[in-house]
């Protein structure tokens, strides 16, 4: 298998509280790898890693690797902020910036100093398509990004996203806040995007999980219990706790 | 269900009735201004500086305090903004629970305090060890020091309103914390913003005690950093403590105009802010 992200030895702690324990995972290039288990199982934790956002929240502590194409993002002289350009976060609500449509997905290529002036106009428009939204948004680019629909916003931060060219896109429960609509149109992009991204996906929806994973990851307690191609963890899980986690028991 | 029904309409009422004592507050304020410093409110007293006999009731104006109090508390806000915005940004964003944010905030609560006299003691002071006259320069030192504290602190409660979520998204995208704060926390504030900087500049503009040591008084209008100058609320002061009525009541009329002067910068700010914060979560 040709691991995208590996993680080694990883454990996290909320102060003296382990949220995740040993966790040895490989994720594939180029699949949908969706991470599932019940709530407070460590799941979206597992993804704060990958772009180093745990560290964002006070009294956090890590221990073991995590590799990004073999590099150790919690190596020393790490740029932080290439990580996270590196991997895309799809957060759980929408968050435009407080700027135009235009602006919010021009803003990482501003700061990261990629595109200007034509170039820029044109990078906008290519990724707003690529989320699927160009269509809805071409004539009012100029107006406040706040005034989208909930499902609009979501594929604005999905194009404000790719924007910055990263390898990964991380998803924590990108469509629980979106209507049934909008979310069949985030997993359909997902799902297009598939070829181009290693996409991570936290989700707490078995349905979501079977339409959309290619690998799937199985976390319980801070641990993952199983993880595997999805056909064969979805057929013939090999731990009980997975079995019983697929027929709904918890 | 009548007890509840009760409880709610009597707080509903405590309600009204604060408003109606704020407001009419306001309004008698308004009212008392207007009314004993419209009649002596003229051209003159806008345009002109005082000539000789102005104290005794005879022509001139106050125009050398208006462009006093504005250079003054125009510089000492403007000061205090170039100090206290990277103050709120440093407690707001870039160190939210740290103890050093627990111990700035602490002591901008204590300046807030500290009462405006004793600004412009401790200005005067520090102009005397420098060797320094009552100027335009210490008086707006003076006002920046009295307003730093109200500035920063109103500005840091807004930015600590700003949504974890919101710096998050510029932090996923990999952006730095100064790019996070210059770009997106600035855009979503800057309606607050603006308040507590018209709040600064609306406490600079009305303190008499502060400016009283530092930046002296003068009959001429402003001639440069290290002149001393006039201002509206010193003006006030001496005109109430002259025994002539004429001139009392151009102690109302110079009120007054402090009182628009405020009231236009307020309409204007809230006007800006209400532009600005199209962009805005709610």
């Amino acid at each position: 298998m040709d691991a995208h992200v590996q993680t080694i030895d990883l454990n996290a702690y909320y102060g003296a509280i382990p949220a995740l324990k040993n966790v040895n995972l490989e994720i594939p290039k180029n699949q949908i790898t969706v991470i599932m288990g019940p709530s407070g199982c460590g799941k979206t934790t597992l993804l704060k890693t990958i772009n180093r956002f745990l560290e964002l929240t006070d009294g956090t502590r890590i221990s073991g690797k995590v590799l990004i194409d073999g590099e150790d993002i919690y190596g020393q002289g790490v740029d932080v902020t290439e990580i996270r350009k590196k991997a895309g976060l799809l957060a759980q609500r929408p968050y435009p910036l407080p700027m135009s449509i235009y602006e919010n997905v021009a803003y990482g290529l501003r700061i990261h100093n990629m595109k200007h002036g034509r170039e820029l106009d044109q990078a906008v428009e290519h990724h707003l398509r690529e989320a699927g939204l160009w269509e809805e948004v071409k004539d009012r680019l100029r107006s406040p990004a706040t005034g989208l629909s909930i499902g609009q916003q979501q594929r604005l931060c999905l194009a404000r996203g790719l924007a910055v060219e990263p390898e990964l896109l991380l998803g924590d429960e990108p469509t629980s806040a979106l209507d049934p609509i909008s979310a069949q149109h985030i997993e359909q992009r997902l799902l297009d995007l598939k070829n181009e991204y290693t996409i991570v996906l936290v989700t707490h929806i078995l349905r979501q999980a079977k339409r959309l994973a290619d690998y799937v990851v199985f976390m319980y307690l801070g641990e993952v219990v199983e993880s595997g191609p999805a056909r064969q963890v979805f057929e013939s899980p090999q731990q009980e706790r997975t079995r019983a986690y697929l027929e709904g028991q918890f | 269900m009548k007890r509840r029904r009760f409880e709610e309409n009597f707080f509903k009422g405590i309600m009204i009735f604060c408003f109606l004592l704020v407001a009419s507050s306001l309004g008698f304020i308004l009212f008392i201004v207007v009314m004993k410093g419209l009649p002596a409110l003229n051209w003159a007293m806008l345009t002109q500086t005082p000539k000789g006999g102005y104290y005794l009731g005879k022509e001139g104006g106050i125009l050398n305090a208006i462009i006093g109090s504005i250079y003054l508390a125009g510089g000492g806000t403007l000061l205090a903004l170039i100090l206290g915005l990277p103050i709120a940004f440093y407690v707001g964003v870039y160190s939210r629970k740290s103890k050093i944010a627990d111990w700035v905030r602490l002591s901008l609560d204590i300046l807030w305090g500290v009462p405006s006299i004793v600004y412009g003691a401790f200005g005067f002071i520090l102009m005397l060890s420098m060797g320094m006259r009552a100027s335009l320069l210490g008086g707006i030192i003076t006002l920046a020091l009295l307003e730093l504290p109200i500035m920063t602190r109103a500005m840091d409660e807004v930015i600590r309103m700003v949504p974890r979520d919101l710096e998050q998204a510029s932090y996923a995208l990999g952006a730095t914390r100064f790019e996070t704060a210059f770009r997106v926390v600035i855009r979503q504030t800057l309606p607050g913003i603006i308040t507590a900087i018209l709040l600064a500049f609306g406490r600079g503009i009305g303190d008499a005690a502060s400016v009283l040591f530092t930046a002296g008084y003068t009959d001429r209008l402003p001639g440069g950093l290290l002149q001393p100058v006039a201002s509206l609320p010193l003006a006030v002061f001496f005109q109430l403590g002259t025994p002539f009525p004429e001139v009392q009541q151009r102690a109302y009329s110079a009120a007054l105009v402090l009182t628009f002067i405020v009231l236009i910068i307020s309409l204007g700010s809230r006007w800006l802010s209400n532009r600005l914060s199209r962009f805005a979560h709610e």
